[in-house]
């Protein structure tokens, strides 16, 4: 990397490094609680300024492998780099580097919540001034309530303020909206974006499909403590997922004809939904079809395939509540 | 450091809030003092030690002992405990607080709460049975922190080893009971049978009676009950330094 001119008297920051540089190494992280492997062989690396998902449903070993990363637990094999330290041996010189928003924690139940930012600012040399992440998160309405007094989506905003409090360059986000409503939700997914955009990178542990599709630049699909896929979710979706789907509604009418549609690989009927698997150019090819054999449908349109379907493709199962 | 300070002046400020939750370390001392104070008020037992003192001095430093173990055994390692078992432990670790700032805030809370407790203790046996002020303060000072520290290096260390807050407190009561049987500041120890004294001596608070009583009633410092103290203190603190747990 080179050096800054030796004229230069403004720093860069950080955000100015190579896109590509990788600020997460993980290879071979293995971690077992009394005999039962939690995370086996788990390989990955996150790019600098990406959003990173790590996709699987409770008990997978995302909060393990995020913790391990963290060096706030110790594998017991592989080898794991964030931001060039080694998390267990330099954690302090890592703390100070990152911001953690865990799943399970808690303040004090009598701390206000400018306290709870005063304190954990006081941490810090630099970072941004917490008045202005309370803002930003939404809590100054809130700024003299007491921790106990908080909403569960009050509470996770403050974490994710008190993780952001010493303006780190990775940001670890666990399960961050569970448990808030859609709107909250929403709102937390612009503000992820905007910590990505401000030039931090994100790794965020999600169990909800939804998210990890429409937040991450990459993701890796965690399935009982292996990392079964690491690729961005269009990738997944067009590795995985396969097929398009033609859908439309027709009562009584008899499509006996239609599965020798080119490029029509299956039909289901649902009652009058009829749905038609395919390829390439299927949705023109069922539309001519059914215009011959003097069928209109109104509602004929292409469902594109989702995570989800990708995700039940790689697993076999969906990820239940 | 700036952490240390920051962390003590939230930790009293929450206090401030939850007073009530130190109805037990201060009341049960003050309440024994008041029932123990008004039946041995006129005893001739003490009368050996205390030459030219009432009674009532040997239990008001003895009492003091008392509130310093209570904190100790009850009071701090239930709240350290509680904060592991809620999670706001390892919400402090991952914003990077050491365990110097944890443990060093607690100590500063436990002198405080040590002071106050003595204070009012001082204030009712001086009203209610004419207790007399100390007669060599500084030297009782010097053993007053170094009896607070030893205690607040055992709440540490029951924190450190016991898993939940309720098992704490369940632990910490038993033997806070315990040592008031047996250290003094129940019945004078001369009435205690011999073997009752062998286990008082072999508890940390008969050393700590010891050592506040002597400089309280002007009898010097107790440089054996109170490096017994101190050995204790950092023994308790090097133990609980490597079995903390932070979750």
């Amino acid at each position: 990397m080179p050096g800054p001119p030796a004229s230069a008297a403004i720093v860069a920051p950080p955000v100015a490094q190579d896109l590509h540089e990788d600020v997460i190494e993980v290879r071979g992280l293995h971690k077992t609680y009394g005999g039962v492997p939690a995370v086996r062989d788990a390989t990955f690396s996150v790019r600098r300024g990406e959003i990173f998902g790590l996709l699987g449903p409770n008990g997978a070993g995302k909060t393990t492998t995020v913790e391990c990363l963290q060096g706030l637990r110790s594998a017991d094999g592989g080898s794991i780099s964030v931001l060039g330290l080694d998390p267990r041996r330099q954690s302090g010189k890592l703390r100070r580097r990152i911001g953690s928003q865990l799943q399970q924690s808690a303040l004090p139940d009598h701390i206000k919540v400018w306290e709870a930012l005063d304190l954990f600012s006081t941490l810090m040399h630099t970072g941004t001034d917490w008045r202005v992440l309370m803002e930003q998160w939404g809590l100054s309405a809130v700024r003299s309530r007491r921790f106990h007094h908080l909403s569960g989506g009050q509470r996770q905003r403050l974490f994710v303020a008190l993780a952001l409090v010493n303006g780190p360059e990775l940001v670890f986000l666990d399960e961050m909206t569970t448990g808030l409503d859609p709107a909250a939700r929403r709102d937390a997914w612009e503000l992820i974006r905007e910590i990505r955009d401000r030039g931090a990178t994100v790794v965020l542990v999600t169990h909800f499909m939804d998210e990890a599709e429409r937040l991450c630049d990459r993701l890796a699909v965690v399935e009982a403590g292996r990392v079964v896929a690491v690729a961005s979710p269009q990738e997944l979706i067009a590795a995985h997922a396969g097929r398009v789907r033609v859908v439309f509604t027709c009562t009584e009418c008899d499509l006996s004809w239609l599965d020798r549609v080119p490029h029509v690989h299956g039909v289901e009927r649902h009652g009058a939904r009829v749905e038609v698997d395919g390829d390439g150019p299927v949705l023109a090819m069922v539309a001519h079809a059914l215009v011959a054999h003097g069928l209109e449908p109104a509602d004929l349109h292409l469902e594109e395939p989702t995570l989800e379907d990708a995700y039940l493709h790689l697993t076999g199962h969906l990820i239940r509540e | 450091m700036k952490m240390l300070l920051r962390l003590t002046w939230v930790e009293i400020k929450l206090l401030t809030r939850e007073p009530l939750t130190l109805i037990f370390t201060f009341g049960l001392p003050l309440l024994i003092l008041l029932v123990l104070g008004g039946i041995f008020r006129t005893s001739d037992v003490l009368d050996d030690v205390l030459v030219g003192r009432q009674p009532i001095d040997w239990y008001v430093p003895a009492y003091m002992g008392l509130v310093t173990a209570s904190i100790g055994l009850i009071s701090l390692p239930v709240h350290l405990a509680s904060y592991r078992e809620r999670g706001v432990l390892r919400r402090f670790r991952a914003s990077g607080v050491s365990e110097l700032s944890v443990f060093g805030s607690q100590l500063l809370v436990s002198l405080g709460i040590a002071l106050i407790g003595s204070g009012l203790l001082y204030l009712l046996g001086a009203l209610v049975y004419g207790a007399a002020p100390p007669l060599d303060p500084l030297r009782f000072v010097l053993a007053f922190i170094v009896s607070v520290a030893m205690f607040a290096a055992i709440g540490i260390l029951l924190a450190a080893v016991i898993p939940t807050a309720r098992a704490v407190q369940g632990l910490g009561l038993i033997l806070w009971f315990v040592m008031l049987f047996v250290s003094g500041t129940s019945s004078p120890l001369q009435l205690l049978p011999v073997w009752l004294q062998r286990v008082g001596q072999a508890l940390p608070l008969y050393h700590v009676v010891q050592a506040l009583e002597r400089p309280w009633n002007g009898r010097g410092t107790d440089l054996v009950h109170l490096s017994i103290v101190a050995a204790v203190c950092v023994g308790a603190s090097l133990l609980a330094a490597r079995l903390f747990r932070w979750d």
